[in-house]
């Protein structure tokens, strides 16, 4: 067990190595100078100059990927070439509102879908399970971005009941919460939809194992089988799709972000690709890419503390 | 014996018709069915069908709201929505389709690769595969989107680089698993190439799980080429990809609700479509496979 855990940990490692050597060597796979892209075609040779020097880009391909990486493990991001300002300011800045953003969208998926699921299963074949059913199955067809325009369509453009756009007032709790509502439920949609059919279908395959009739025929409450026995086992599943959940979570607020106007990491990258200004696009993108492999390994570790009967490390590879 | 042909072509024909009428019995994959269907004859007969040319500006009548001349309205520019939409489900279809097979060809061969192979080939492919994996797709494409620049091609390019890892890892499984079967001990001791082994033997065994996954795949190519496009990073205006219409739509979003009703509309409803009848395909075809589809 531990030496899975361990060679997990350095696969880990590994990844975010490769990861980025890939985002400082991505400049160089593409066509074009990126200072050039950047600057437009009027500009002055003197500034592409000065512009490829600030980038590292008039150094080896090696150098760059060095300097890049010793930067990075030294807690620096790098400047933005533009303004000079700091990019860990920039990242520091938009952060928490991503990582807030994706909490509150996993955790209202949590809230309903699982009920929902644990209900559907618990009353196979009833006319609400078929409703849930259907339900649950255009909710993962939904995907974000539309449900965000549509909530923004219906409550903030037509009916005027939510705020629209941005933070909301700076220091105002209240309005803050008022201002991530829509963005929340424009995330949590899709996941709704499929933490009900998962827990649905985990639950059902729970309920027919013989340990759960042990329990009813040793004369359990059927209250206590199902919340106590049953729905503890059929979440386990659930666990390790959440911890993806997360990540793609992440992709989709890019989007839900841009819609609503919050300035998060998803419209940090978004601005920075609009503007051209890559070492904020290879920063933003680094730090989403650690916090998906991050979450990935912490969502591991969980797994295996929920359910010590898995054994990670005899699984195929 | 050209008796026994006929009879086996018919045979087989007859499973085909039964497949069909075992997806459309099931509510799921009739509703499913028929979206695919009007999707398709849409897509084939799109100039027949749209009133309108998609790129035609009547700009006295822009933001309408559905009326008997223009079904459903007109855009910022007075284009006809419904005439840009049919057009648009060509878009959808034209990238899908070029990015699936993409993802499927190298996953595949990768998969195969690593699977066959084993040791250090594998474990190079593994980690250059959880490394693409690393990031979340949509992340991933606009980072090289955004250094490749917009076009038609390039996204095709960036979604098929993106969604290979899934196919890969799935024909990988598939192979660890194939590779240890009597049937490949008994060509190997019969003195078969590995190519031999790997391309007659072992792909014909092993496809039929990418494949479906591919075929589940297209609505979720389809919405993220369009969330591309409505960043901006796209298929560029005036093609008029979903994704198109839908930034469009939400720059004049209190001037007209239109444009982002129908083109949203067109999207759940395809993905909708797509995901029912792909599920009842599975289930009939294989109904082990039942519930192994994720997000």
């Amino acid at each position: 067990m531990l030496v899975y855990l361990i060679k997990r940990f350095f696969m880990t490692i590994a990844v975010l190595l490769l990861v980025m050597v890939f985002l400082s060597l991505l400049v160089h796979i593409v066509p074009g100078d990126a200072a050039k892209t950047l600057l437009g075609p009027r500009a002055s040779p003197e500034l592409i100059q000065k512009i490829r020097a600030a980038m590292d880009l008039d150094k080896p391909a090696y150098v760059q990927v060095a300097n890049f990486l010793w930067k990075v493990l030294h807690g620096d991001l790098g400047t933005d070439v533009f303004t000079g300002v700091s990019i860990n300011r920039l990242v520091g800045s938009a952060l928490p509102h991503t990582i807030i953003l994706a909490i509150a969208s996993l955790t209202l998926a949590v809230l309903i879908g699982v009920p929902l699921g644990v209900f559907s299963a618990t009353h196979p074949d009833s006319w609400l399970d078929r409703i849930t059913a259907i339900l649950s199955i255009s909710f993962t067809t939904i995907p974000s971005y539309v449900a965000g325009l549509f909530l923004l369509l219906i409550f903030a453009v037509q009916l005027k009941v939510m705020p629209a756009i941005g933070l909301g007032k700076e220091g105002n709790i209240k309005d803050y919460l008022m201002h991530l509502i829509l963005p929340t439920v424009a995330l949590a949609i899709t996941w709704i939809g499929y933490l009900a059919r998962l827990v649905r279908t985990s639950m059902l395959e729970v309920l027919n194992e013989t340990y759960v009739r042990a329990a009813r025929a040793s004369g359990l409450s059927e209250r206590l089988v199902r919340y106590k026995y049953a729905l503890k086992n059929a979440l386990i599943p659930t666990v390790a799709v959440l911890g993806v959940g997360l990540g793609s979570l992440m992709g989709g607020a890019v989007l839900v972000e841009v819609i609503f106007n919050r300035p998060g990491m998803g419209m940090l990258i978004y601005n920075a690709i609009k503007t051209r200004n890559y070492p904020v696009v290879r920063a933003g993108v680094l730090i989403v890419a650690f916090l998906f492999v991050f979450v990935n390994f912490l969502t591991d570790l969980i797994y295996t503390y929920l359910d010590p009967r898995i054994q990670l490390g005899k699984q195929q590879r | 014996m050209e008796n026994a042909i006929a009879s086996q072509t018919r045979k087989i024909n007859l499973e085909r018709f039964e497949i069909l009428w075992d997806i459309l019995r099931r509510p799921q994959g009739a509703i499913g069915f028929a979206i695919v269907f009007i999707f398709i004859i849409t897509v084939i007969f799109a100039p027949f069908i749209a009133p309108y040319d998609y790129a035609h500006q009547d700009i006295p009548n822009r933001f309408q709201g559905p009326s008997v001349k223009y079904w459903l309205g007109t855009d910022h520019l007075g284009r006809d929505l419904f005439s840009r939409l049919v057009y648009g489900a060509r878009i959808a279809l034209g990238v899908a389709i070029p990015s699936v097979s993409i993802a499927l060809s190298i996953g595949i061969l990768f998969g195969l690769l690593a699977g066959y192979l084993g040791g250090t080939v594998d474990n190079l492919i593994v980690v250059l595969m959880d490394s693409l994996q690393a990031f979340p797709s949509l992340i991933l494409s606009l980072a090289i989107l955004a250094l490749l620049g917009p076009s038609l091609i390039n996204v095709v390019i960036v979604i098929g680089l993106t969604w290979m890892p899934n196919y890969a890892r799935v024909i990988r499984a598939q192979v660890l698993s194939a590779r240890e079967a009597v049937y490949v001990e008994a060509e190997r001791s019969l003195g078969a190439t590995n190519q031999r082994i790997i391309f007659s033997h072992i792909l014909p065994n092993v496809i039929a799980p990418a494949l479906i996954l591919a075929a589940m795949d297209l609505p979720w190519v389809i919405t993220f080429e369009a969330g591309l496009s409505f960043m901006g990073l796209g298929v560029r205006p005036p093609t008029p990809s979903w994704g198109v219409i839908l930034y469009d739509g939400f720059y004049n979003i209190r001037l007209s609700p239109w444009p982002v009703t129908w083109s949203g509309l067109a999207l759940i409803l395809t993905t909708m479509g797509f995901t029912l009848f792909g599920e009842t395909l599975r289930d009939v075809l294989d109904p082990r496979l039942s519930g192994t589809r994720g997000i």
